[in-house]
Order: structure tokens, then sequence, then C-alpha cells
């Protein structure tokens, strides 16, 4: 398929996964702000946009509206909300003609709709907004995996939709671990990763650190776990490029995902929340490198010869 | 609320009604359906027409600005007569203007015997050097036209420009009519209407068949500016619809005379690109050096015949208005036939005396440039002011080449809602035609275009117009189709075995 075309779609799959985790991670911390009388406004938001990876100005103390806006409404930020839906919706502007029209129609309507969406959030508090925003991407995910061929788009799509959870679960995990006093507690992290179910049914074990961090790290049944993401990140790669070579050639994406899924696969079960850390800085590294990778790759290979005419016309 | 039909004073040619209230033959079965909806239900329905568009993002980039495509919900009607002629007339055309074409680039013969001057299409500003000698595959330089017909005061129709560069407007023409049936289906069911949504598929047969010999399945791509054309959405929907890669200037490589596109898994050879970029941009070796959009190399590896480009390059010159006026004369020059619809009345201004007598009284004249599109530039003098009129007189003056003169002629109107009331606005129509080499096609309608203000002349989507979905009527029946078997779907072991329950106490209780 056309270069261009994957890395739109490579997008839509990131930006889309991007508003959805956003939209349940803003969920479960604002609950935490709200049923926590103790809690501490202005450094739980700063937590929450740390781990999110937006810039904090520093003047002033923050608080939950200005939270809101950064991370959710300011259409300028493509880490906010409504800035990801933006941003997948300019990638399927692009890719209109391979993208399935129900795809267009679902995401050119959550566009639409979401300033008034907002305006009714202004007044009545963010939950429906963030609600509507987790019903649309679900819809948008399940028109992909209901409309779209198997074929190298749809696994530059599901690819790109791996990476950003693989991204967006570390970064709410190191916010639990590190970030602890702010963060939503273990129970409503899971139920902020819809995970809450599929983890008792999961486990006799006592609910606790420990088996929670393993079941959204380690576990190899459950959708939005770290280890489930990898390997199917890494059968989408191995789909796009069917190697027949029975020597292969250089792949670093490949390789700096065989590392990662090796990593998790054996590791020891009790030892990861000591490991958890260290772990999550290496799962990040992994997002970035893998990232790279396929763009060099695929997207935007290096030897391309812009065309530019002399004497700058 | 009842159903108001304004009256008609523009003294044009009314499509629906013959007289005052007494609507033609044609249309008496869409009169009585409309009664019976209503006003409010109009309104309503126009509404939602507008929400499908919008959700569909269905859009008309106006002066910067992504707009619904306004589509009135008042269909304009052809009768199957009406649209023998009108196909007729548009194919003898376009087969026409493929030998003028023919000629002008690889012979000269017209010249030669004088019914044209040769000057007359040399300084035509869309006569294009580079496409000296190209011969095109199969012969066809033109894919794809759109003709400009309206309907005079007497209902005649008559070509008001004829369009075989990059005409666009089809993409409408399909969701026009989808979103009709979606939200109007019931007056469907009154009408016998050809369907619209073949035209894709019909296109893509006579791309396939313009690549170049010896390949035996051609990869034929749709060539678009990019997201910022106010077209793009139709290179999308062509592209989807045919099932072809949509590609920009930069996704294409040219190398040694053969052109590629750049895939995941490395360059892959193209063969067809039906282009939707204009011929200047086309390609910077050849053109304008500032192109970021065409694809370098392009216009060699054509000459080379390695890759087909539809519709051709220098295409433009067959549109140039004042080559307009010799097209008759083609017609019957290199088909010897006689033209089925005529022109409108149109002075060329090169002549003195033509010239003196239409500046003395230019606002009895349209005054239009020869290489204008999108009704861009053009003066209707019975509407204009005293200062467009001294404007356009200076620039006539300083090149009478680059203009042309025609008659007013009052476009036909036909009802459109217009402020829950139906009033008459002007229209004209622009069926699309696909040529691949052995029959010229003409996809049934078209798109009709309306003014959207009253007495507004230029119907152009660029100015702000709206359009209309065109029913070409059929004249045949359908016989009936046997009513199919119906076959058991799957259900749960617990509603059969309930099923059975409830037969069984049926069958006791008998």
């Amino acid at each position: 398929m056309l270069s261009r075309l994957a890395e739109s779609l490579y997008w839509i799959g990131r930006y889309v996964e991007r508003a959805d985790d956003t939209a349940r991670t803003v969920d479960a911390y604002v609950h935490r702000m709200v049923e926590d009388p103790f809690n501490d406004e202005d450094a739980t938001c700063r937590s929450l946009l740390s781990i999110l990876g937006v810039e904090v100005d520093s003047d002033g103390p923050l608080t939950r509206a200005r939270m809101l806006q950064s991370i959710v409404y300011e259409p300028s930020n493509p880490n906010s909300i409504v800035g990801a839906i933006g941003a997948a919706y300019e990638n399927a502007r692009r890719s209109r003609d391979f993208i399935s029209s129900e795809m267009w129609i679902a995401l050119n309507k959550t566009r639409n709709r979401l300033p008034q969406m907002e305006s009714t959030a202004r007044r009545l508090g963010p939950s429906s907004y963030l609600e509507y925003v987790r019903e649309r991407t679900a819809l948008l995910a399940g028109l992909t995996d209901a409309t779209l061929s198997r074929d190298d788009g749809w696994n530059f799509l599901v690819l790109g939709r791996t990476i950003e959870r693989i991204d967006m679960t570390s970064r709410l995990l190191r916010g639990r671990v590190l970030g602890a006093e702010y963060a939503p507690d273990w129970l409503a992290f899971l139920r902020a990763n819809g995970a809450m179910e599929s983890f008792m049914r999961s486990t006799n074990e006592l609910h606790d650190a420990s088996s929670i961090a393993a079941f959204v790290v380690l576990d190899r049944l459950f959708p939005r776990s770290i280890l489930f993401s990898l390997n199917l990140a890494g059968n989408c790669l191995d789909e796009v490029q069917p190697s027949e070579q029975r020597i292969a050639s250089a792949d670093l994406a490949r390789q700096s995902l065989a590392r990662a899924r090796g990593r998790l696969d054996f590791m020891d079960a009790s030892q990861l929340l000591e490991q958890l850390p260290e772990l999550l800085e290496m799962l990040e590294m992994t997002c970035v490198e893998v990232n790279d990778a396929i763009t060099t790759k695929f997207f935007r290979p290096e030897d391309v010869v812009p065309w530019s005419s002399e004497g700058g016309l | 609320m009842a159903l108001i039909f304004e009256d008609d004073a523009s003294g044009a040619w009314n499509e629906m009604f013959e007289s005052p209230g007494r609507p033609r033959a044609l249309y008496e079965p869409l009169f009585a359906a409309l009664h019976r909806f209503g006003a409010e239900e109009l309104s309503q329905r126009s509404e939602q027409l507008s929400h499908t568009f919008l959700d569909r993002g269905v859009t008309f980039a106006h002066s910067g600005e992504e707009r619904p495509f306004p589509l009135d919900l008042m269909p304009r009607l052809l009768s199957a007569a009406e649209w023998d002629e009108l196909s007729r007339g548009v194919g003898q055309r376009v087969r026409a203007l493929e030998a003028f074409l023919d000629d002008v680039y690889t012979g000269g013969r017209i010249f030669d015997d004088g019914l044209i001057p040769k000057s007359v299409v040399t300084s035509s500003a869309h006569f294009v050097r580079a496409a000296h000698s190209i011969k095109t595959p199969n012969g066809v330089r033109i894919a794809v036209a759109g003709i400009d017909v309206v309907r005079d005061e007497q209902g005649r129709f008559r070509v008001l420009e004829d369009n075989v560069r990059i005409p666009s407007g089809v993409s409408y023409v399909i969701e026009n009519r989808r979103a009709m049936t979606q939200t109007f289906s019931a007056l469907f069911s009154d009408h016998r209407v050809h369907p619209v949504d073949s035209y894709p598929a019909h296109l893509l047969a006579a791309l396939r068949r313009a690549a170049p010999a010896r390949v035996l399945d051609p990869a034929v791509v749709v060539l678009s500016p990019g997201i910022y054309n106010a077209a793009y959405f139709e290179h999308v929907l062509l592209a989807r619809m045919m099932g072809v890669e949509l590609v920009e200037g930069r996704d294409l490589v040219c190398q040694s005379n053969r052109v590629y596109m750049r895939m995941t898994n490395g360059e892959q050879p193209v063969h067809v690109i039906y282009r939707r970029v204009d011929d200047e941009w086309l390609d910077p070796l050849q053109f304008r050096p500032d192109s970021v959009i065409g694809v370098p190399g392009l216009v060699n590896a054509v000459r080379a015949g390695n890759v087909a480009i539809a519709n051709a390059i220098g295409n433009g010159v067959a549109d140039d208005k004042l080559v307009y006026t010799y097209v008759p004369s083609f017609i019957r020059y290199y088909l010897g036939e006689e033209p089925v619809l005529d022109n409108i009345e149109t002075y060329r201004l090169e002549d003195p005396g033509v010239l003196a007598e239409v500046l003395g009284s230019l606002d009895s004249y349209v005054l239009k440039p020869v290489d204008g599109s999108g009704g861009k530039g053009i003066v209707i003098g019975p509407q204009a002011d005293e200062y467009s009129l001294e404007q356009v007189r200076a620039a006539i003056i300083a090149a009478p080449r680059n203009w042309i003169a025609q008659r007013p002629v009052a476009l036909s109107t036909h009802p459109t809602l217009v402020d829950d009331q139906l009033s008459p606005r002007h229209i004209d129509l622009r069926p699309f035609a696909v040529n691949d080499g052995d029959e010229v096609w003409v996809l049934p309608g078209g798109l009709t275009r309306v003014a959207l203000g009253a007495g507004e002349l230029v119907v152009n989507s660029s100015r702000g117009g709206g359009s209309k979905d065109t029913w070409v009527l059929s004249d045949q029946t359908v016989t009936a189709r046997l009513a199919d078997p119906v076959h058991r779907r799957g259900l749960e072991p617990s509603v059969v075995a309930r099923q059975n329950e409830e037969y069984l106490d049926e069958v006791a209780q008998q």
C-alpha cells in the first residue's frame, strides 16, 4: 500500500486509542479527586499531566478546570482528547479512499459533535463527555475490525492502536506506582482499564497490588494487557513484511518488540512490582523505538530524493 | 401548511409548469406527491438532507470554509425522449472534440482546410506545445467530459460550454442520489429513475482500456492535488468506488520514463493516471517549476508511452470559448453529421465589425473570458452596473481574442425550496460522458446546478450555487419477479423447543 496512506492509518490507530485511554484516565482521576476529601487538587493535577506528557506551567495552583482544559478540551494539543480526535480526523481525510465509509462517518460525526458535548460538559461536568468519547472510540474500533480487510492497512492501523495502548498503559502504571498518593487506587485503576471483571475471573488470589500489576502487564489473554498488546503488535509487523528470506535483514522495529516480549514472557510475576519502574522505562523506550523504526522503514524511507527547484523559485 | 409555488415571472422556460398551476405531464406524479407531503414536511426533510451531508462529510470548500453541498430536494426530471436527444448530442460533441484534439496535436488537417485559423488554436492559453505529437495508447484524449447544457426560452437544449480538461461534479450526482433515496424514498416509488451509481465502473473500465499496450493488469491511480483542493471529496469518492489508489504528486516518482508509486513494499509501477491536477501544475520539468503537487518527469513518461494520463495534456484548447464557436463546424467536418445540440448565439470579437457592434451595446450581451472556468469573470450585460461594464470594455479592447459575447439566454427555471416556499430559480445541466475508445457513454442525468438567488444566472458552486438530483425517467416497464423461497434461520435450542411445544399445543387443541 501507499506509504503515505500507511502512515495515516497508523496514526488514526494511535490517536483514536489516545482519545480513548485519555478519557479513561481522566475519568479515574476525576473520581479520585471528587471522592477523596483529603485530596490535594494541585498535586493530583500535576501528577496526571506529567503522566500524559503535557507541559505544566508553574505559576499558580493547578485546578481541576485548568487540568481538564489542557488535556480534554484544548484543540491545539494533540495529546488532549479533542486534539487527538481532530488529528485522527485529519488523517482520516487523507486516507478517506481507504477506510470504510462507515468509519469515516463515525469519526466525522464524532468530531462534529464534540463542541456541543463540550458546552454541555462545561455545565454538567466532564463525565458525559468522557463517556461519549469512550463510546465513539469503541464504535470506531469495532468498525475497524468489522469493515476493514485484514490487509496491510488494517495491520498498520492496529499496530498504531497497540503501540499507543502499550505506551498509555505504561504511563498509567507509572502514575500508579510513582505518584501513588494522587493516583486512583488499584481497583479504580483496573476499572479505568476496563479490566475489572476479567481480572476478578482470572484469579482466586488476593486482589493486591502485585496481582493486579501482574494482570495488567503480563496476562496473555486480556486484550488491554501490555504483553497481549506486544504480541499483537509483533503479529501485525510480521504480517506487513512476509519475509521469505532464510536470513532476515536488520529490522529495528521487530528487534525492539521481540526484546520487550522476551523480557515480559519469562518474567517472574512475584518480582514484577519491584522491577516495575525500570520495566516501564524500558517499555516507553520500546514504543519510541518501534515508532521511529517503522516510520523510516515504511512511511518515509530516507532514500527518497525530494523535488526542489534551483535558485529558490 | 399548504405548499406554495411562487409564480414564475422570469419569462424563461419553466421546467415544471406549462402555465401557472398547471404542471407538465412529466411532472404530474411529482406534483401530486409533493402536495401529499405539504410544506412543513418538505422543510423537515430538507433539514435532514443537509444533516446527512454534514455527517458524511460531503462538503464544498467555499472561500476557505467547508460547507455542506446544498442539495435542493426538488428533483429535476428529464423524459426518456429528452434524454435520448441530450445523450446523443453530448456523445456527438465528445466524438467531434476528440477528432479535433487529435488533429490539432498530430496533424493540422483542419487548418489546411481552412475551417478554423491556426492562430485561434495557437493563441489559446491552454494550447500546450509540449503535447505535440503525443499519441495516447488507445487514441482517447477525453476519457471524461462534462458538457454544460442549458434550455433556452423555447425549451430547446443548447450547449453552453465544453469541459474536457478535468470536469468535476460527478461525485455530487452520486451523493445527491444517495441522500435523496435515503430521505425521500417515497418519491422514488412513483417514478422509474435511471440509477447513477455505475459511473465509477464505467470510468474504471475506460481508464483500464487507456493503459499502454502489453500491460495486462494495469495499475490505475487517481492523482489529486491533496486535501486542500476544493474537489478533494470527489477525488476520494472516485478512488474509493473504483477501488484504486488515491495518490498525490509526492507519492509518485519517475525513473527512466516510467512512473512508480511509493508503497510500503517498495516502488510499484503505475500505468494509468486519472489526474485531477491542471496541466500547468502536472510536471515541474515541463510546466511551472514551482509546482510541488506535480510529478517531475511525468510528461516524458507519457511521451515514451509507458504511462497514460486521462484526460490528455493540452485538452484545454477545446475548452477555449472562442474554439467553442467552431464546434458545430467540427461536427460536420469530422463526423459528417448535423449537430444534435446547438450552441448559444456567440460573437467572435476579433472581427472589427462585430467588435464595434458589441462594444456599441455592451449591456445587451453576456461577456465571457475565453479561458475562464467556474463562472469566473463573466459579465452579464443586462444585469451589470456601469463600473463592471467599463472594466470589461477596457479588457475587451485590450485583448479581443480573450473574450466572446453571447446573446443573454434566460436559463430555464425550476421550482426550488427557498424559505419554505417553492420559487423559480435558474438551472443548467452538466451531463458527464465517459469515452472508452469504442463508445461514449453518458451518465443518465448529470449535475443540475441551480442559482439560489432570485434572478441569478450563474449557477457554479464556486459562486454559491446549489444542485438538484436529476432524474432521467424510463419509459420501460419491468416484469414482476417471483418471490424467493423462504430459508429458515438458525435458532437457539431453547427457542426451538418452545416453538415445538407451542406447535404441539396448537395441534392438541384442534
